[in-house]
């Protein structure tokens, strides 16, 4: 309660959860707005925007409706958006848990795999996953939480380190407690509020990452996302800009959103930014 | 020299109270030390900032009153003007030098900046002589190595000879020293002590000296200050305060304030040996492949025993080991050898899940009530968890805890609220309940009242004292305190570098103690020569 009272004071918050409803009612209400499949040819390829009544956002270069197609997009993205960042968080939250409760050897074998990671830039990752695995959804959305696990691992073993030599840890230690009680009871609801807020950031990369993959032709071209239509729009690009920029908005506004969303977690669960 | 008439500050709206001092009237004259002294919250360290106009502005500002300062008025000069006083006129010590110093800058640097600022005529080697002048005369040993010396490089005690040194780089009529000695050692707190008072004897200057602890106040000051809840209540000289307090709420303060002499007890019969140490050893290694390694003898070859019923009191200052022995003793650190027997079983080289059903029997209290709670239970779970732990069922383990929150004396009614909703005092009355809910049969008990405001500290004391008698407990009682190891302990151990000096009985130990580094422990206790006077019948504060 506390909590939501202070994400309604920040303003980020505010806008960046009105952005977003609006995302998810797009996504909610595709199937009844454009009940098309939103792959087929709605009419003369290439209309401008306003030009068609039918066709209210234009047609792009394969004749499809713009309107429906970021509208079913944005199931695509917000669903590639929840599930790569439940993937990155769920493996950095173990990874970090582990190598910040356990510290030692433990710790530096793990952080070296995590650097090992990090070496390698995200983008180039994420090409060779798909490259060996395959363009599915099911399989990039898989391989995009698995190249951003280690920003989270990062920030978790930090807050596990920070927090295990706490008084209150060692209390429930010296009562006699496990481990495994000891890091899921005790410390990582302590550590969670900044992973929380970094989630959101992971959603808006994942998201990002789906449609620079769809815009080199990598992704899975038998849905409608929005990377997909922006890569169908790179060959008209200069003639019918709006085929890539319209798609492109809608990016930018979901990314917007969930980074402000993130300002506005930030600003709840940090106690430190709380006015005395 | 220093007068303060009317001086009230306003806290933001939504703090705990409007005003966070209130009509306050001090003066300082030239050559006299001033305590002020109150607990906590009481507004001591705000007198101080609204004097060097350093109030974290625009959330805290002065409402009124004025600040005479040799003739001006400090309440209504531009901040310009301020600056040029603070340092020059007026110096300041704070309580941590650590953090009060520059870590990136030598501390003869950082006191030949003081000079250059206030003192632009001077050229720089003059300069340079005055920095070793200033570290001679604050008994720095080596000079010249201390200037090129990072803070962090220095000792505690000589980083707050440091900040002195640096105080009084322009010879300040007026000295503010904010708990300057709350952070060090009780031997070197004694130095820092005397340190001050010859320098203001010497120099004639005035000193503002804020402290909380009632035996510095005997020290040192020659008139006090009685501070509480952002007013003054009661102003007088030393001996008159001390001796013959007239306000209530400083007889409370004064009369909690333990003697330095054991109260005489009747001698108890040694109860069965229940915890027996033999050869304890700790080390500490730090550095890793590729680092420098240090090796630290944090404990080495410590022994002793423990009887039933008994209090055992491990004394010490900071870095002698003595809470590494704690935490050693309930398995929270392994040592790296000698024994320790729990009532007739090996523990030291029990595995960690060997030892898990013996947590019941020794428990630990910690000495941050703020750090040692999870802030996110509630205060009956925080208790409960113990005996879920070791296998009671929910409604038991929740009877427990209301049985345990009764008997340390908080309403069973409060299982349901979280640790921030208590006072600390509250805080470290939860932590015990949360070791007794277990029943053990030995507590240890690392500076339990350390944290704690001189009269809820005595209520603390109190109430270890009632349970122990009423449970039978058997107590290690870790504690830097001499004066609350007086009253508490039966027997102590006394430890310095990770080596146990001297034990006994307390009162045989505090009468006649014959290391040298107990008597010096002993004669370093500030105020050692006042006994406060009998303690009033006392409510709860």
């Amino acid at each position: 309660m506390r909590t939501l009272r202070a994400y309604l004071r920040s303003p980020a918050g505010i806008i960046g959860a009105v952005l977003l409803v609006a995302v998810i009612a797009a996504a909610l209400s595709a199937d009844m707005l454009f009940p098309r499949d939103p792959m087929a040819l709605a009419g003369r390829p290439l209309q401008w925007p306003g030009a068609n009544p039918r066709v209210p956002l234009g047609t792009d270069n394969l004749g499809r409706d713009i309107a429906g197609f970021v509208c079913h997009g944005a199931r695509v993205s917000l669903l590639i958006g929840l599930v790569a960042s439940v993937v990155a968080v769920g493996i950095g939250v173990l990874v970090g848990a582990v190598a910040g409760f356990y510290g030692g050897w433990v710790d530096d074998l793990l952080m070296r795999i995590t650097e090992a990671f990090q070496t390698v830039p995200n983008f180039i990752l994420l090409l060779v996953l798909v490259a060996v695995f395959g363009s599915e959804l099911g399989v990039i959305t898989i391989a995009i939480g698995l190249v951003g696990w280690t920003a989270p691992c990062r920030l978790v073993r930090a807050e596990f380190l920070s927090l295990r030599s706490r008084e209150f840890i060692l209390a429930a230690r010296g009562l006699g407690m496990r481990d495994a009680q000891l890091i899921l009871g005790e410390v990582l609801p302590n550590a969670l509020p900044p992973v929380i807020v970094y989630a959101s950031v992971v959603m808006a990369l994942a998201i990002l990452l789906e449609s620079a993959l769809a815009f080199l032709g990598l992704s899975d071209p038998n849905i409608a996302s929005w990377g997909n239509m922006i890569g169908a729009g790179r060959s008209v690009l200069r003639t019918e800009w709006y085929v890539s920029a319209i798609p492109g908005a809608a990016i930018l506004v979901t990314v917007l959103a969930f980074s402000l969303v993130g300002h506005g977690l930030n600003d709840a669960l940090n106690p430190r930014m709380q006015v005395l | 020299m220093l007068s303060l008439r009317n001086v009230s500050v306003r806290l933001p709206k939504g703090a705990e109270r409007e005003f966070a001092l209130q009509d306050i009237d001090l003066d300082v004259a030239a050559g006299e030390i001033l305590c002020v002294v109150g607990e906590s919250g009481s507004g001591k360290s705000l007198t101080a900032m609204s004097i060097l106009g350093l109030l974290p502005a625009p959330r805290v500002t002065l409402a009124g009153g004025t600040i005479a300062f040799e003739g001006e008025d400090l309440a209504s000069l531009p901040p310009a003007r301020l600056r040029a006083i603070r340092g020059k006129r007026i110096g300041m010590i704070f309580q941590e030098p650590m953090t009060a110093l520059n870590p990136l800058m030598p501390v003869g640097r950082q006191i030949a900046e003081v000079l250059e600022e206030h003192a632009r005529h001077l050229t720089r080697i003059m300069v340079l002589a005055q920095v070793q002048a200033l570290l001679e005369e604050v008994g720095i040993p080596d000079p010249p190595g201390a200037a090129r010396a990072y803070p962090h490089e220095l000792s505690g005690g000589q980083r707050q000879r440091a900040m002195i040194a640096m105080a009084l780089a322009m010879e300040p009529r007026l000295l503010i020293a904010d708990e300057p000695t709350t952070a060090l050692d009780v031997t070197t707190q004694a130095r820092i002590l005397a340190l001050i008072k010859e320098i203001q004897a010497r120099r004639g200057t005035g000193v503002l000296f804020i402290t909380h602890d009632f035996g510095v106040v005997a020290e040192i000051a020659d008139r006090v200050a009685v501070m509480q809840h952002g007013r003054i209540v009661e102003t007088g000289p030393a001996a008159q305060v001390l001796g013959a307090p007239a306000h209530p709420y400083t007889r409370a303060l004064v009369g909690a304030v333990p003697p330095l002499t054991p109260p005489a007890r009747a001698a108890t019969v040694p109860g069965a040996d229940i915890l027996v140490v033999e050869g304890l050893r700790k080390t500490y290694r730090t550095g890793s492949l590729f680092g420098r390694r240090r090796v630290v003898d944090a404990v080495q070859d410590v022994s002793f025993t423990l009887h039933k019923g008994e209090t055992l009191g491990i004394v010490g200052e900071s870095g002698s080991g003595k809470s590494t022995v704690a935490r050693t003793l309930v398995k929270l650190l392994p040592a790296d050898g000698g024994s320790i027997r729990l009532n007739g079983t090996e523990i030291r080289a029990a595995s960690r899940a060997a030892f898990r059903p013996m947590t019941r029997h020794i428990q630990m209290v910690f000495q941050d009530p703020y750090a040692s709670l999870n802030p996110r239970r509630r205060a009956g779970d925080l208790i409960a968890q113990g005996p879920r732990i070791h296998g009671a069922s929910r409604a038991e383990a929740r009877a427990t805890a209301e049985r345990m929150l009764a008997l340390v004396g908080l309403d069973p009614a409060s299982a349901g609220r979280f640790p921030h909703e208590f006072s600390g005092g509250q805080r470290q009355r939860i932590g015990l309940a949360r070791a007794l809910a277990l029943e053990p049969s030995v507590l240890v008990a690392d500076e339990p009242v350390s944290a704690l405001d001189v009269s809820v500290q005595a209520q603390v004391l109190r109430l270890l004292a009632e349970l122990k008698q009423r449970l039978s407990l058997s107590l290690v009682f870790i504690t830097h305190d001499l004066r609350v190891a007086a009253q508490v302990c039966d027997r102590i151990l006394v430890m310095y570098r990770g080596v146990v000096v001297e034990q006994g009985e307390t009162a045989a130990i505090f009468a006649a103690p014959t290391h040298p580094y107990t008597r010096a422990l002993l004669a370093s206790v500030p105020g050692r020569g006042w006994a406060p006077p009998p303690a009033p019948v006392q409510e709860s504060l």
